[in-house]
């Protein structure tokens, strides 16, 4: 009840941040997306069902106010935290190599499937334009937003599971 | 053994692939259902505005609060200096404007004679404040925090600082979507002020970074277009009522073909620093019963 609770605090406060604050110190026009950093980082600690779930949830908040159709990015980022969830079993805390290189290839393959499907289906054919100014600057930004909000998941998750295990163990 | 584990005293729980499965296949229908229609659309909105909305006005009014009162603190000096020279301005305008009036008095006249009374200000406006932006990097789209409750809807055109902003593409009951002209995903038809030629203006990621949308087919045939000129919504457009101020050419080629020509335009607003707009809540009107 209580990790629902938080990782919903979580999810609207990071989509809060996305729509309203970070706009403003966009460099470039480009913003970090914090909902694939919410979305792996969760997938990779705590395995492929709270993954998927909470990047379902992520996404089909962006697509009721953002999407031209409910889905899409549900759909895209569902897949995300299901992918990440399947490094939990080689995931160790003290690492922090990992959650990076995974948040990265998660950010970088995201801003791919949406060029793929939403610009180069309308004909925008120049991709090393939409790779030079787009994707590879979020990617970059995200990288520097995850040094920043992956050590607060890591420790809020880690507080989370210590108060499971007092509870599990109350009950034995 | 059924993959779908059940001991005794253990919670019923689905494997993750099952419950990928099933939310991949809702989420495709979802797709497939609301590409054309939008059922589903009112009820979430509806939801996820009541939620999320008082939390973005919130920041919203303390984002601005802050960034009033940083200002006021810079400002200060400028200020002083200003004081000074817009003094010498006042004077300057004020013999002005009484020329000005003149012709203000003669404008009147002559408009009356052609009866050219279809101006901005005949259309109903509301006022409303921009409290989110588009969460990804691809399309240019706000989030105003005004919807249904105050009598907007879908379609209704949106401007700001007498320059076309975009549409409203979704609305909640207390929130609407606006599309940007400068959006990749928009195209509006348009036209040239002076001659009337009918053109389309369609947003471009490539060029929102350098603040120009770009137009295309437009047919010049008497070569009078050029760089400078104003560039208005166009009568047939379908969404946009007419002549509200897109923004000004500023460049111009000739197409491949040699009959149409294309180019590049800077618009009115400022993108970048919107804080308020008005939507106008009159709607094309159009021909019903397709």
């Amino acid at each position: 009840m209580l990790r629902k609770f938080t990782v919903a605090i979580f999810i609207l406060v990071c989509f809060l941040l996305q729509s309203s604050v970070l706009g403003s110190i966009a460099f470039a026009g480009i913003i970090p997306n914090l909902m694939i950093i919410l979305t792996s980082s969760f997938g990779f600690m705590r395995g492929e069902k709270e993954g998927l779930v909470i990047g379902f949830v992520c996404g089909l908040l962006s697509d009721i106010f953002f999407g031209d159709f409910l889905g899409f990015y549900a759909l895209l980022l569902m897949y995300t935290g299901f992918l990440n969830g399947k490094f939990s079993r080689i995931f160790y805390p003290e690492d922090i190599k990992l959650p990076i290189a995974l948040i990265v290839t998660s950010d970088l393959s995201y801003g791919l499937i949406c060029y793929t499907l939403m610009f180069l289906l309308r004909s925008r054919l120049q991709f090393t334009y939409y790779f030079g100014h787009v994707i590879l600057p979020e990617a970059l930004y995200t990288t520097v937003a995850t040094l920043f909000l992956y050590p607060l998941i890591l420790k809020v998750n880690e507080k989370l599971e210590a108060h499971e295990k007092r509870r599990a163990q109350k009950f034995v | 053994m059924s993959p779908v584990i059940k001991k005794r005293g253990e919670k019923f729980t689905i494997p993750s692939k099952y419950l990928l499965l099933a939310l991949t296949i809702l989420c495709t229908v979802l797709m497939l259902i609301t590409f054309g229609t939008d059922v589903f659309n009112r009820p979430l909105n509806a939801v996820v505005g009541r939620v999320i909305v008082p939390f973005q006005q919130g920041i919203g009014k303390l984002g601005g609060w802050l960034a009033n009162r940083s200002e006021e603190l810079v400002q200060i000096r400028d200020l002083l200096e200003e004081n000074q020279r817009l003094r010498q301005e006042i004077a300057q305008l004020t013999e002005e404007n009484t020329l000005l009036q003149q012709d203000k008095y003669e404008l009147n006249q002559l408009r009356a004679l052609i009866e050219l009374d279809e101006q901005y200000e005949s259309y109903h406006k509301v006022g409303a404040r921009i409290i989110g932006r588009d969460t990804g990097n691809w399309y240019s789209s706000f989030i105003i925090d005004k919807g249904e409750d105050d009598g907007l809807a879908v379609d209704m055109n949106v401007i700001a600082g007498g320059g076309l902003v975009g549409r409203i593409t979704a609305t909640g009951p207390n929130w609407s979507r606006i599309t940007s002209i400068i959006s990749d995903n928009s195209n509006v038809s348009a036209m040239t002020l002076a001659s009337e030629d009918n053109m389309i203006v369609s947003g471009n990621l490539q060029l929102m970074t350098e603040n120009s949308i770009s137009f295309s087919q437009l047919v010049d045939s008497l070569n009078t277009a050029v760089v400078g000129d104003k560039v208005v919504t166009s009568n047939i457009s379908d969404k946009y009522l007419p002549n509200i101020l897109i923004g000004y050419i500023n460049s111009i080629e000739t197409d491949a073909n040699n009959l149409t020509k294309s180019g590049r335009i800077t618009p009115a607003v400022d993108f970048e620093h919107l804080g308020e707009v008005l939507v106008i809540t009159d709607l094309k009107q159009s021909v019903d019963g397709e």
